[in-house]
């Protein structure tokens, strides 16, 4: 049985509609994303789930129990907020120590609990500091500390690393993955940051307007999007409006407007003359001077329009000479000389395997 | 121009302001304590003639009169113990009205705190007079308190000039001065510590207690300075609303100064009183400054 079940749950706002519908069922131990862009009602779900606002249809279940009603102090689900919420008068200890104050824990065995968990987000004798003398990825620790230290079912997770810069974000990251691993804890993860969605999470639910437009692993949303939305949202993509030419046992043939002919995997229930849209990875895409017909089916010659150079890669966009403007990514994987290979203007070949792209029905 | 000239620019006026209206008279109130009272002008000379027959000098005849008689001392207590109730009466009646108002959508705040302030835009003496006719033998309210009183087979009592009269009047006029600071402590309280609070297992009352409370010793401690300092020194309620035996003692220094004519004595009982607030003030500023916000 699920440990957390979402079930066919609506939240409006007047008459907007911030959760439209949602069902999702989280196992016990699982690390589950909520990843939306901005306003997709991610937050408003996480309240819902914690008890702060109540949906206007549909229920939640924790542990099979209906949470109707149940306020939020007694439900077993804990938040990590945005801000953190640290209590400015009290020190880290007393932070850490709130929950087992509130649940009646023996007042004996609290400084021996408090240490542990200090120990567990490596923040050792920080005890009696207050919240304004620590740095803000040691304020996101101490509130994960405290959110876990009397292991609730659930732990909720509101964009945590936010405010956080990009090094520390990752490390932070790393050590929450751990953290969930070695106490087996179930984490709801909220963010908008698609790469913190794929590094962390089992399992991802990408919304949009209210509603889950897919839930999968992470593989499989990067490399098998559901629909346009999810296509876009995650990743760089190129996203081609097509048309169905023909189909067979093989695969497909698109008719691509300023591109041409392409060649594409089978999908299931295609119909001659459907309209649709080829999704394609940049870094699925080959770029050279020329390039082996061997490797890949699809081949069309452009020039260089401009590019990105991003350190690691670069991404390209090539006109093709139907006019197609198509992003290419190449990794700066060459030794000993400058990274970058082609300059605005240079005449490429760039080509991809039927089985790169990725149709999606409209 | 650089930082140090400007900061004496800055505070400059106020502080010509203080020394003029605050140090100087409180230090001719000093020398006045230890001075002899005059036959016909309040003070005696501090230099004399050299006739004999003549009062001049310094004494501390007037300190000793204080602490020889403990009628004075125990007006003082009186007098805190009023100050006392009235602080701890006013604290208890603005904390959730102060709550309330911060907790209101934002668009009311103003309008609710311009209602506490209101009060401020009719004269003092007036707003009083208001209470007298309140509490008098005829009004609504002193008969319809009576009656209640009768269904339980009491007798009726008067409320006017009597030391509830002084308790109501001293809290009903020191009341919005423990509101606003109050008030501008809880406005400024994040929400969601509440939240969080609330999140991991605490119930209303230990929300209050735990998170408001605390986070809002700073607003009471103010709150309470601004309430008890005044009431500490205030003539004008018990002169009004206060029976014969309802003076404190800001009546015994007023009467010093403007009846009795003896500005040493008052002088020494405004010495006293100036002493106790400032080490009130002290208290309470300790207080506040142990709290870490
Ligand atoms: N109390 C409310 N009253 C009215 N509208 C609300 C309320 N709370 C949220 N909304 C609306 O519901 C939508 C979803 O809000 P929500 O906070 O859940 O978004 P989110 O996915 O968490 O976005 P973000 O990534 O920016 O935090 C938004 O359009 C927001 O304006
Ligand atoms: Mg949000």
């Amino acid at each position: 049985m699920a440990l957390l079940e979402i079930r066919n749950v609506t939240r409006r706002f007047g008459d907007f509609v911030a959760v439209d519908g949602v069902s999702l069922s989280i196992g016990a131990g699982e690390f589950f994303t909520l990843l939306g862009p901005s306003g997709c009602g991610k937050t408003t779900l996480l309240r819902m789930i914690a008890g702060f606002d109540a949906p206007d249809g549909g229920a939640i279940l924790l542990d099979g129990q209906d949470m109707t009603g149940v306020p939020p102090e007694a439900r077993d689900i804990h938040t990590v907020f945005q801000s953190y919420a640290l209590f400015p008068h009290m020190t880290v200890a007393d932070n850490i120590a709130f929950p087992l104050r509130m649940a009646k824990c023996p007042p004996g065995e609290i400084p021996a609990r408090v240490e542990e968990a200090l120990d567990d987000v490596s923040l050792p004798g920080m005890g009696k500091r207050f919240p304004n003398e620590l740095s803000g990825g040691q304020r996101q620790r101490v509130a994960v500390a405290r959110a876990l230290i009397n292991r609730p079912k659930l732990l909720l997770l509101d964009e945590p690393l936010a405010a956080l810069d990009a090094k520390l974000r990752e490390r932070m990251q790393l050590e929450l993955i751990t953290l969930q691993k070695e106490i087996g804890i179930t984490f709801v993860y909220v963010t908008h940051d698609q790469e913190e969605a794929l590094a962390l999470s089992h399992r991802i639910a990408v919304m949009n307007k209210g509603k889950v437009e897919q839930l999968d692993e992470p593989a499989k949303i990067y490399g098998f999007p559901k629909n346009r939305f999810v296509a876009d949202f995650i990743g760089e993509c190129n996203l081609f409006d097509c048309t169905v030419a023909a189909h067979d046992a093989g695969g497909l043939d698109l008719a691509i407007e300023g591109l041409g002919k392409v060649r594409s995997a089978g999908a299931e229930n295609v119909v001659q003359g459907a309209k649709g849209t080829l999704a394609l990875r940049p870094e699925k895409v080959a770029i050279g001077r020329e390039l082996n017909a061997a490797d890949c089916v699809n081949r069309f010659h452009g020039k260089v329009f401009d590019y990105l150079y991003t350190g690691d890669v670069t991404l390209y966009i090539v006109e093709v000479e139907g006019g197609q403007r198509v992003e290419v990514m190449l990794p700066n994987n060459a030794v000993g000389r400058s990274s970058k290979f082609f300059e605005p203007g240079d005449a490429v070949q760039i080509g991809w395997r039927d089985d790169a792209g990725h149709y999606l029905h409209d | 121009m650089n930082a140090r000239a400007q900061k004496w620019l800055v505070s400059g006026p106020p502080l010509v302001y203080l020394l003029f209206f605050f140090a100087i008279p409180t230090l001719i109130m000093v020398v006045a304590s230890f001075r002899f009272p005059g036959d016909y002008d309040p003070l005696a000379p501090i230099f004399g003639t050299g006739n004999p027959d003549e009062v001049a000098g310094l004494t501390l005849e007037s300190y000793q009169r204080f602490f020889a008689d403990p009628i004075y001392l125990e007006l003082f207590l009186k007098s805190f113990l009023y100050a006392t109730a009235t602080t701890l009466l006013c604290l208890l009646l603005a904390y959730p009205l102060a709550l309330m108002i911060a907790r209101s959508p934002k668009r009311y705040r103003d309008i609710l705190v311009l209602l506490v302030i209101l009060p401020f835009w009719s004269n003092f003496l007036i707003r009083v007079y208001a209470w007298m006719i309140i509490l008098g033998e005829q009004s609504v309210f002193a008969k319809g308190f009576n009656g209640f009183l009768g269904l339980f087979g009491l007798d009726p009592m008067p409320l006017l000039f009597t030391p509830l009269a002084v308790l109501i009047g001293l809290v009903y006029v020191h009341l919005p001065f423990m509101v606003l600071p109050l008030y501008a402590n809880l406005e400024k309280h994040d929400p969601a510590l509440l939240d969080a609070a609330q999140d991991l297992g605490a119930p209303a009352w230990q929300r209050f207690w735990r998170i408001t409370f605390p986070l809002s010793l700073p607003g009471v401690y103010a709150g309470a300075a601004l309430v008890f300092i005044p009431a500490l020194g205030i003539f004008a309620i018990p002169d009004l609303l206060g029976g014969t035996d309802g003076i404190l003692i800001g009546n015994l220094i007023k009467q010093q100064f403007l009846e009795a004519r003896d500005w040493p004595f008052g002088g020494v009982l405004s010495m006293v009183l100036t002493a106790a607030a400032i080490g009130f003030a002290g208290i309470a500023a300790w207080f506040a400054r142990r709290q870490r916000v």
